[in-house]
């Protein structure tokens, strides 16, 4: 059983649920990476997904596009994130899963990518412009090196492609949870709630809602009907203003103490 | 050559193209394939469409026998394929009338687009215009300057034109919004892409609503010299009026076909625009193609004078083609572009666009190396009044 699958074991046995902050590797430069990360952990991050920056990211909103220029000026490279993490390894114990468009895996060498990444200490791997219909691409050098392909469905995608999508994985089922890309969202509407039913329903791995989620009162009213979730924009919007007690609020969220179950 | 039945289902050339796009959009993407099938097989929408192109944007276009620009070259025989003359002035009307049909077959109301030069804008507002469907517009902030005019154009046609600032704010950052409207309002938008590039269906899609382009040119140029030209030549931003002029005579194996990339300020610089003669394959945009990128896979803003080839990657079956070696690209620098734009205005009375400048500049070239008794057709893609402003400014600031 690799991290991820031990993780969501060990959370469900408590009847807790996931808390996944997104970071954007770089942003404030590769070598707060490792710090970030540890912060992160301590302030009881289930799991930890580490943006990959990419000059034209078509899935995300103002939030993380401005982060990737800043990392991208900061001069980030996917070689420097990897190497960046094999030293965090060392301290972060926690699943680190790479959220990365698929560009810059495959000029650097899909087979070399999943080694590599497996040799730092990835867990898994999200590449938002990759659908199933493309993944042969890679899924196979991911797999022979233990990195878990971590799929998206969305409200666009109908219940039988669910199906399909959530057989396929061990980790976890990314759900995204608006009509569109990343960023803060005022509210969710009751077709929210409903579609996390059915991918609750379908799904045999655990579901995870992420994208617009910037709030503890979204949190809760997603909470009840996934497996727990992921925030980006605030998280990345909070880091960059160095707001570490806001961070550590926000992110107390779901610990047991405050726990809505 | 044998049969030539690319793209595959998965919309594959050899290993371009594809449907490299986020999750939201597969619904969409799945079901425009279908319905493109589909009417692709139904005579009446092909009937829909010829009933537009001839009634509503002139076609068909002259096949212009250009004996100036001929006598000027001092080779082979010189035709243009007049598709400056179409309705907007340029060929991307061809494919806009042809996706708006569909969508609203779809029964999609609503269109979304990018343009780079504005002729494809232009030519969606238009459309949008005539079939009474909303239209928004993404266009590069740089873009906009450059091509004031054609902003104006637009909103005159009932369009919202909006200004794109992020990444190089050209037709790149313009698709990457676009897609991003789109990913948001993907249930009742259709996305009219603008050239032979994007996920699957769209590059197959594009090309055959532009294949009228060289369907017309093979049969006016038998009637007028009773066998198959030597050479056709078009430009190539994303690559689609080269993709409609070489389809038909894909499979005329003695019939060479050169694509001209713009080489900008030259391709041994950083500022050019020629990504199949200096980029390598990677994904953008929903598809696996050449492109413009730097060793992290960190896409390379494309420098060209001609907004309407100012775009980093070229289209799938373009990077099929260049690999299996039955299309030769070739590249023309900014200011061979500009002289071109020159030479036609002055010899035939006809003012190019500067993107179809960039293969009168390559046609002229090589009819010198070629014979008197062959022949070669140049796609004139577009006309140049839009970029008269812009080259006026240009040859002022360097004659200062």
């Amino acid at each position: 059983m690799n991290r991820i699958e031990q993780s969501f074991k060990a959370l469900h046995e408590q009847d807790r649920k996931a808390f996944i902050p997104y970071i954007m590797a770089g942003d404030g430069g590769l070598n707060i990476l490792t710090e970030t990360l540890s912060t992160l952990e301590k302030f009881g991050a289930t799991l930890i997904e580490v943006g990959v920056p990419f000059s034209d990211p078509v899935a995300d909103g103002p939030t993380i596009q401005q982060a990737g220029i800043r990392s991208l000026q900061n001069g980030t490279t996917l070689r420097g994130i990897i190497a960046e993490l094999t030293k965090a390894r060392e301290v972060v114990s926690i699943p680190i899963v790479l959220m990365t468009y698929l560009n810059p895996i495959y000029s650097y060498g899909i087979s070399t990518f999943a080694q590599d990444i497996a040799k730092a200490g990835v867990d898994g791997c999200i590449i938002p412009d990759l659908p199933i219909e493309e993944e042969d691409l890679l899924a196979a050098e991911l797999e022979n090196a233990g990195i878990e392909l971590i799929r998206l469905v969305t409200l666009t995608s109908p219940r039988e492609r669910i199906k399909e999508i959530s057989s396929r994985g061990k980790g976890f089922l990314y759900t995204v949870t608006v009509k569109g890309i990343t960023g803060t969202r005022t509210e969710f509407d009751q077709e929210v709630v409903e579609f996390l039913k059915k991918v609750k329903e379908v799904s045999p791995i655990p579901v995870v809602a992420g994208f617009g989620i910037s709030t503890e009162s979204q949190i809760k009213e997603l909470t009840p009907h996934c497996d727990g979730v992921i925030v980006g924009s605030k998280i990345v919007d909070l880091l960059n203003k160095k707001d570490i007690h806001g961070l550590e609020s926000f992110m107390s969220v779901l610990k047991p103490e405050k726990n809505i179950r | 050559m044998n049969s030539y039945t690319l793209p595959n289902d998965k919309g594959q050339f050899g290993i371009y193209g594809g449907r490299f796009v986020p999750e939201t959009l597969m619904k969409a993407v799945l079901e425009l394939d279908e319905a493109y099938k589909i009417a692709k097989e139904d005579p009446s929408f092909q009937a829909e469409i010829d009933g537009y192109l001839s009634e509503y944007v002139g076609r068909e276009t002259p096949l212009y026998f250009a004996k100036n620009l001929t006598k000027y070259a001092g080779g082979a025989q010189i035709y243009l394929k007049r598709e400056d003359l179409n309705h907007t002035g340029a060929h991307k009307i061809n494919n806009a009338i042809g996706q708006a049909l569909l969508a609203l077959r779809m029964g999609k109301r609503k269109i979304v687009a990018e343009t780079g030069a504005g002729q494809h804008g232009v030519a969606t507002a238009t459309v949008c215009a005539l079939l009474n469907l909303d239209c928004i517009i993404f266009m590069g902030e740089e873009d906009i300057k450059r091509q004031a005019l054609n902003v104006f154009r637009m909103e005159l046609l009932g369009a919202k034109v909006v200004s794109v600032t992020s990444g190089s704010a050209t037709l790149k950052d313009a698709v990457n919004e676009a897609l991003r409207y789109w990913v948001e309002h993907v249930e009742d938008t259709h996305y009219l892409l603008g050239s032979v590039m994007g996920p699957h269906p769209f590059p197959v899609m594009v090309r055959d609503f532009q294949s009228v382009i060289g369907k017309e040119t093979k049969k006016q140029f038998f009637e007028q010299e009773g066998k198959l030209p030597e050479a056709v030549v078009a430009c190539i931003g994303g690559g689609s009026n080269a993709a409609g002029m070489f389809f038909p005579f894909i499979e005329d194996k003695e019939v060479s076909l050169y694509g001209v990339e713009a080489a900008g300020q030259g391709t041994d610089t950083d500022f050019h625009a020629a990504s199949l003669t200096k980029g390598k394959p990677g994904v953008l945009h929903g598809a696996l193609m050449y492109l413009l990128q730097d060793d992290d896979g960190q896409i390379i803003e494309a420098h060209s004078i001609s907004a309407g080839l100012d775009y980093p990657g070229v289209g799938p079956e373009h990077s099929y083609l260049k690999d299996s070696g039955r299309a030769n690209y070739q590249s023309i620098t900014d200011s061979e572009a500009l002289d071109a734009f020159g030479l036609l205005s002055k010899l035939e009375g006809i003012i190019p666009a500067l993107e179809s400048a960039h293969a009168i500049s390559f046609a002229v070239k090589l009819a010198a190396q070629m014979k008197e008794t062959e022949h070669i057709v140049v796609c004139l893609s577009g006309r140049g009044d839009k970029d008269v402003m812009a080259v006026k400014e240009r040859l002022e600031r360097e004659r200062a």
